[in-house]
């Protein structure tokens, strides 16, 4: 399938700009990144220094070409380095202990929101100037407002002072001996720490995703298929959705893949204010105690995370939209 | 689409211009108008806010009863933990922030429309590096590279972060340009001025890019939206100067000094809220620019009448509503109102009380 393959071919590229960029930025940046953390944390053995210096790159011994190889074989093999800031622990096994975190609450959230938005931009587009279409410039307001800050008023209102219904950030009730693992207790106070979250995802992303729907609906709606749709009489449901929403939802599927990137990194600086145990926070405190190793680790992570998710969403309009599939030049 | 761009460009409140303009100004869309009064008020405090503000938003008061402090007739917006007066910082953090957003988005248009208006036109080799460059960087995020390379960046003042934000900001704008220059590249004109033996940067400095303004100032408006969010998020993590008192930076300090624990609303809410109403007024212009160009995007209730209803552009053939409707169980009440037909008919009965919903009023002329 040529379209695939060429989309294939398109990750494959950006993900190796990632890592290039990835790979040059502490070797272009000014000054040396070992020494500020050296200097940041006087309790570092020696041969930490030696360690760092292997890991950033600096004083590296071999040529440019060789470090790029030797970083791209560890990055194949999910082989970070070491953490600074929790300096025993690799890199690898602090992801593998946060992702789980984020993947679920941030995907779920943005997968709702995505579905809401669509659905709600429907109706706002089909009935233009209705009463869900004149909510809008409310709905626009709340688009406006920065993930973090609605995540700080909505933990005060609903958790710290007004009313006392939700917990105060963290993943799960970690005070009280619970211990992650498949049991109800965990699995129940995990979903009840990530309610607050998700809905703050949901209620600022919902509003970017309708108002989207919304004017590919009205420019669909114009035309003549629609119409045509309608002078046969046929229902109002099956033309909303089979005739009108059905080809609007295609540029709205490619627009998901596009704005994910921005979603995920709203996000991620919405965990800092739950202090919730995902990425983003985990990315918080690496860039405050200079964890390079761990920072540009957490970097790469998001960035093929973002990839892998328009890949899927590629193969979502394979699977939805014939023309793609036809279509063989071009 | 010109006429928003005077008037922008102008005045950004609309009250100076003259009378010819003003008519131009109440055919603006509303959501257009409500987005420039809103941005106009933000540019003025920007401008005034420094001069204006009682305190050094740097001052720390070393009274104690002035650590955390609510709003009060001395601080109108209360006190910080180190006693520095919020309303003073917050008129600080709208002039750098803004001032942030704005040099972001010149820069960042300017590199968008280089991009997309060369590759298009130079087209080859050059569109297909051009156009695979700001793919890539369109779909790599930009936020936690953004948290990179700052982290590296050493913190002083607002240039490095201008020039980060800008250097990622570019290559949404650049495909849509692009796409704009090759629509109007195949166009009579161009082939004109060609013909006529016009340089080929002439032609995309005085034919292609004048009849984009509309979509760049879309841009140039997407662009600020972009670079306001991300700054005061980079600088709510502390990856920007912490001194410089940007919106982000107080939200920065609240959160690190246990503001919301300790209930201090009037620390957090009050930037906060001020970049959500500077976001709001930045989309509400966008609206408005896009209904400039695409007039079936404009609010249905600032539609022309015909026989006392707004027309939309899908409307069937008015239907008589002859035969009464079987009486509505739950359900079909439910699906009902999803019914394009049967809102039309509600609405139209009850504006003119009558049932014809297309016949002509004997009163009422057409327009």
């Amino acid at each position: 399938m040529p379209f695939i393959i060429r989309r294939v071919a398109f990750y494959v590229v950006a993900a190796w700009v990632a890592l290039t960029v990835n790979f040059f930025l502490p070797r272009a940046m000014p000054g040396n990144a070992v020494e500020s953390i050296m200097s940041k944390f006087p309790n570092l053995q020696a041969s930490t220094y030696h360690a760092l210096e292997a890991m950033l790159g600096v004083g590296h011994p071999g040529s440019l070409w060789s470090q790029y190889v030797s970083y791209l074989n560890d990055v194949v093999h999910l082989n970070f380095g070491i953490s600074v800031s929790s300096y025993p622990a690799s890199v690898s096994s602090l992801l593998i202990q946060t992702i789980p975190w984020t993947l679920i609450l941030v995907g779920t959230a943005t997968v709702i929101a995505f579905f809401l938005g669509t659905f709600l931009g429907i109706f706002a587009g089909w009935r233009n100037g209705g009463w869900l279409d004149r909510a809008l410039p409310g709905l626009m307001f709340v688009q406006a407002i920065p993930y973090f800050f609605l995540a700080l008023v909505l933990l005060w209102l609903l958790a710290v002072k007004v009313l006392h219904i939700f917990p105060i950030g963290q993943g799960y009730a970690g005070g009280t001996g619970l211990v992650p693992g498949w049991t109800w207790a965990f699995i129940s106070s995990a979903i009840w720490h990530s309610v607050l979250p998700a809905f703050t995802i949901v209620i600022t992303s919902v509003a970017g995703w309708m108002l989207q729907m919304r004017n590919v609906m009205i420019t669909t709606i114009g035309e003549d298929y629609v119409l045509a749709g309608q002078a046969k009489g046929l229902s109002n449901r099956r033309v909303i959705f089979n005739y009108a929403a059905r080809n609007a939802f295609l540029p709205q599927l490619q627009g998901f893949g596009m704005a994910l990137g921005f979603v995920v990194s709203g996000a991620i600086v919405m965990e800092i204010v739950f202090s919730y145990p995902g990425i983003g926070l985990l990315l918080l405190s690496a860039v405050t105690s200079n964890d390079y190793p761990l920072t540009q680790a957490i970097f790469l992570v998001i960035t093929f995370a973002v990839l892998l998710a328009n890949l899927i969403v590629d193969l979502v309009i394979v699977a939805v939209d014939p023309r793609v599939r036809t279509r063989e030049a071009a | 689409m010109t006429a928003a761009l005077t008037i922008l460009a102008t005045d950004p409140t609309g009250l100076a211009a003259p009378a010819r303009q003003l008519g131009r100004w109440r055919r603006l869309p509303l959501k257009a108008k409500a987005g420039v009064v809103l941005f106009g008020v933000f540019v003025l405090a920007a401008i005034f806010g420094p001069i204006l503000e009682p305190y050094n938003p740097s001052y720390q008061n070393p009274n104690q009863a002035l650590s955390i402090a609510p709003p009060s007739a001395a601080h109108l917006l209360g006190t910080t933990q180190a006693g520095e007066d919020v309303l003073s910082q917050v008129l600080t953090g709208i002039r750098l922030t803004l001032e942030l957003g704005l040099a972001v988005g010149l820069i960042a248009t300017f590199l968008s429309v280089l991009v997309g208006v060369s590759g298009a036109y130079l087209g080859g080799l050059w569109d297909d590096g051009l156009s695979l460059l700001s793919n890539v960087f369109l779909v790599i995020p930009a936020l936690p590279l953004l948290i990179v390379l700052l982290g590296y960046l050493p913190r002083t003042g607002q240039t490095a972060t201008i020039l980060v934000l800008a250097g990622l900001g570019w290559p949404w704008g650049a495909r849509v340009i692009r796409a704009q220059t090759l629509a109007i590249r195949g166009r009579d004109f161009v082939a004109a001025s060609r013909e006529t033996g016009e340089s080929g940067w002439r032609i995309i400095a005085f034919e292609i890019v004048p009849n984009q303004v509309s979509l760049i100032a879309a841009n140039f408006v997407n662009t600020v939206l972009y670079a306001i969010g991300a700054s005061v998020a980079l600088a709510f993590i502390g990856v920007t100067n912490t001194a410089n008192w940007s919106l982000g930076t107080i939200l920065y300090w609240a959160q690190s000094q246990q503001a919301l624990s300790q209930g201090a609303w009037w620390w957090f809410v009050p930037p906060g809220l001020i970049v959500a109403l500077m976001g709001l007024a930045l989309v509400l212009l966008n609206t408005g620019i896009d209904e400039l160009g695409n007039p079936r995007l404009r609010d249905a209730n600032q539609r022309a009448k015909v026989n006392g209803r707004r027309l939309r552009p899908s409307d069937p053939t008015p239907v008589l509503h002859a035969t009464p409707a079987p009486r509505p169980t739950a359900v079909t009440a439910f699906m009902r109102s999803f019914s394009r037909s049967a809102y039309l008919a509600d609405r139209a009965a009850s504006r003119d009380g009558a049932t014809r919903v297309g016949a002509p009023k004997p009163s009422g002329g057409q327009r």
